[in-house]
């Protein structure tokens, strides 16, 4: 019984969606007031049928549920509660489930938190994201229904994918679609501007905080995925431009440059129809990389569903969101693009020439993630793009944005005279140069790339630094500005552990038996022995490692191999010594006969720094929206 | 400076910056563009020479053979075999009798050095390549 409650839920969310999004916009559009007011109501409800629906799944996978396809697909009775639960949004019906749900949390909170913006641009505002609710309820309903029965039902399930049976997946994929969704409400912010052809500071004003808070969640939900994959995965690698990652990545990217045009829009109403594209172009890209993902066109980790069927439909509400939104874009854009009055040297331009970089980023990441795809249609062969292709792309155009990022906040509105803001930064170009030339002298190998990476780094930290001083003689600082702040230490600290971990990481695979000792990056790890080990729904091999350094011991390393009951594929569970500085990592491999091990380890210099700068940008993007000028806002809002 | 110039200024730049990235790109692809090839394929020849390139396939039964850290095994689509030596530590799913892709280059004694063996997803996934290799060799057979 209970199942059919959610499946009931979601077909009546459905509907109550449809009218979310339809009379709240006809009635924004006839000046009907009476069909506005309905657009909250209508949000509230279509939250609360999609919680139950989400609840329900829940409690489905809770009790062990085995009449429930999904559940048996992807949970058995032996799985541990936490992984029960973080089935649900498992596999592909699930997952899409909680999309719509996100969709729904993000309609209400607007909802509830825009109560002093004038009524119809919140009604438009709503309708949009109602649009866009129905959209997706249908396609989950038609082709993805994760209440269908299974009868008769299955006796246990089958495993979740062992992979998968991780702390990470509780928590990876809710943020990551947090942040994808979020993009929503700016993309709905938009597009009622558009319609009500008042495109101005206020919306701006708006849209800033929503979009910063969306791209928090994606900053996050992209760090968890990196370093789950880092320490999951098995063998060490932070980013392995898969072409998943890219979908986040590429939304990121585009999203970044939102942020910052954004600012120029509200602080001197320039750059507005450019604004509206990348806010367009931010949330459409969202719905490519579900496409992408879900359509099971791409060969990744991440792809679960190969039903030809779903991927046509997201492909078809694709072109309608993009297409339509870019048909009102081309009619109703505003025809002055530049705002107010700039001169070539400004903030402005500088912003402009950041957001061009951004963008051209974005695309050549596009471009290889979409290039097998096309060759692949074009019967001209089947072909991967792998990493070097990223590499010497995108590496060489973040070289001049994290120039400018040293350069941009230095600048002021409207004019300034960019060889004083030159003069005054001697000093940081000083500290970098030192930096570039020492750092690889003292780590022992001088390299180019390396130096580049510390010098743009340090470059960077220094130009932040004396921006801070400045500030602090000129008075307190505002929150943005210190967020700001945070988020660009942020980028320079990421740079710090790519560049160390690229440019000095060892990695030794091995033979070892019992006894022997392998050094490596001056830390000597010594195999003790491998034991059975049993754990609630595997059996695990695990080596015991005893790691030590100039023969003083440091620490023991339990990496596993398992063997999960309901399935024939191991799992290599590595083993980390987190530290500040480096991490030592090291993984089993499989067993090569008389008692002698695979052993893979890693010695990896700063390696954490790469999601310790994400959690800085993240705290940089908290800060920026607890600024005070939107804080006056919510205080308006409650009154 | 008047706002038309201002804004074919910015176009301008913004034209540079794409071009240089498109040179970038079409630089960056004509060197690490990985072809996919059958062992049909290779087996007649048609493998790119002196590049690095991927094959898709099953590992055949029976045919891998270790040697401390180094592997040997066949890799094949039912009807040809060619064989593959990698060094390095496998990864969790590579399994005879289940697909896989790897990628390498041909040695003169016909040969392939893996330097990359993929063989992700769940125990039940086929990758498409070797799917595609298998089905190409299927119909080539039928046709003889």
């Amino acid at each position: 019984m209970i199942p059919e409650f959610g499946h009931y839920a979601l077909i009546l969310a459905l509907c109550i969606a449809v009218i979310q999004g339809v009379l709240p916009l006809v009635g924004a559009h006839q000046g009907r007031r009476e069909w506005l007011m309905l657009a909250r109501p209508a949000a509230q409800t279509v939250f609360l049928l999609l919680a139950i629906a989400f609840v329900t799944l829940a409690w489905s996978f809770y009790v062990n549920d085995f009449s429930v396809l999904y559940v048996a697909e992807h949970s058995n009775s032996q799985q541990p509660v936490m992984y029960r639960l973080g089935a649900v949004w498992g596999g592909h019906e699930g997952s899409l489930l909680l999309w719509v749900f996100l969709l729904s949390t993000w309609t209400i909170l607007v909802a509830q938190l825009s109560k002093a913006l004038d009524e119809f641009m919140v009604a438009r505002v709503i309708g949009v994201l109602g649009l866009v609710t129905s959209g997706l309820l249908l396609f989950v309903i038609a082709t993805s229904n994760p209440f269908t029965r299974l009868l008769p039902a299955a006796q246990d399930g089958r495993s979740l994918n062992p992979l998968l049976q991780d702390p990470g997946l509780v928590f990876h994929p809710p943020m990551l679609y947090m942040g994808y969704v979020g993009f929503s409400v700016a993309f709905a912010f938009a597009i009622a501007s558009l319609l009500s052809g008042r495109l101005d500071a206020a919306w701006a004003r708006w849209s800033r905080p929503w979009t910063t808070a969306a791209w928090i969640f994606l900053t996050l939900g992209i760090a968890l995925g990196s370093w789950w994959a880092y320490y999951e995965l098995g063998w060490g690698g932070w980013w392995f431009w898969d072409p998943v990652e890219n979908a986040s990545f590429i939304p990121w990217l585009v999203g970044t440059a939102l942020l910052h045009s954004l600012a120029v829009t509200e602080k001197r109403g320039g750059f507005k129809s450019w604004t509206v594209l990348l806010a367009i172009t931010a949330f459409s890209l969202s719905l490519l990389g579900t496409f992408l993902v879900r359509s099971g066109v791409l060969t990744s980790v991440h792809a679960f569903a190969t039903d030809p069927k779903r991927g046509v439909f997201i492909l078809i509400f694709l072109c309608l969101v993009v297409g339509s939104s870019l048909a009102l874009y081309a009619w109703r854009a505003p025809k002055s693009t530049m705002g107010g009055k700039f001169s070539l040297s400004s903030r402005e331009t500088l912003i402009l020439l950041g957001n061009v970089f951004l963008v051209v980023s974005a695309g050549s990441v596009l471009l290889g993630t979409l290039y097998p795809l096309l060759i692949d249609a074009l019967h001209l062969g089947k072909i991967s793009v792998g990493p070097p292709y990223f590499n010497s792309v995108f590496v060489p155009i973040m070289v001049p944005l994290l120039v400018l990022m040293g350069i941009g906040p230095w600048a002021s509105w409207k004019n300034t005279d960019l060889l004083t803001v030159l003069k005054r930064l001697w000093l940081a170009g000083l500290v970098a140069i030192i930096a570039g030339i020492s750092i690889p002298l003292i780590m022992g190998e001088f390299t180019w790339l390396a130096s580049i990476g510390f010098v743009l780094a340090f470059w960077v930290i220094a130009s932040g630094c004396l921006q801070i001083v400045r500030q602090a003689k000129a008075g307190k600082p505002t929150r943005s500005f210190i967020g700001m702040q945070f988020a660009h230490l942020g980028i320079a600290v990421f740079v710090i552990g790519v560049t160390m971990v690229g440019a000095y990481q060892e990695e030794k695979d091995v033979r070892m038996l019992p006894g022997e000792t392998v050094t490596v990056g001056g830390y000597q790890i010594q195999l003790q022995g491998v034991n059975a080990v049993p754990g609630p729904n595997y059996n695990a091999m695990r080596g015991t490692f005893l790691l030590s350094k100039d023969g003083s011991s440091q620490t023991t390393l339990y990496p596993e191999k398992r063997s999960y009951f309901t399935s024939t594929m191991p799992m290599t569970e590595a083993a980390i010594d987190v530290g500040l500085t480096r991490d030592i990592y090291v993984s089993l491999g499989e067993e090569l006969g008389d008692q002698s091990w695979a052993v893979r380890v890693y010695y990896k210099p700063f390696v954490d720094w790469i999601w310790g700068g994400c959690l800085l940008m993240a705290l940089g993007g908290a800060l920026a929206i607890s600024d005070k000028r939107y804080r006056m806002k919510l205080k308006g809002k409650t009154a | 400076m008047k706002p038309r110039h201002k804004r074919a200024l910015f176009i301008v730049a913004a034209l540079v910056v794409i071009g240089v990235a498109a040179l970038l790109i079409l630089n960056a692809l004509n060197s690490n563009i990985a072809l996919y090839v059958t062992p049909s394929d290779v087996a007649a020849g048609k493998s790119p020479q002196g590049q690095a390139f991927r094959i898709g396939g099953m590992v055949k039964e029976g045919s891998v053979k270790r040697d401390g850290l180094t592997v040997n095994f066949v890799i094949t689509d039912l009807a040809k075999d060619i064989p593959v030596a990698y060094t390095g530590i496998l990864p969790d799913l590579f399994k005879e009798g289940k697909g896989a892709v790897i990628q390498g280059r041909l040695n003169p004694s016909g040969q392939f050095i893996a330097s990359e063996v993929l063989a992700k997803h769940d125990e039940n996934y086929m990758p498409p390549e070797a799917k595609h290799a298998l089905e190409q060799a299927q119909k080539n057979g039928s046709a003889k």
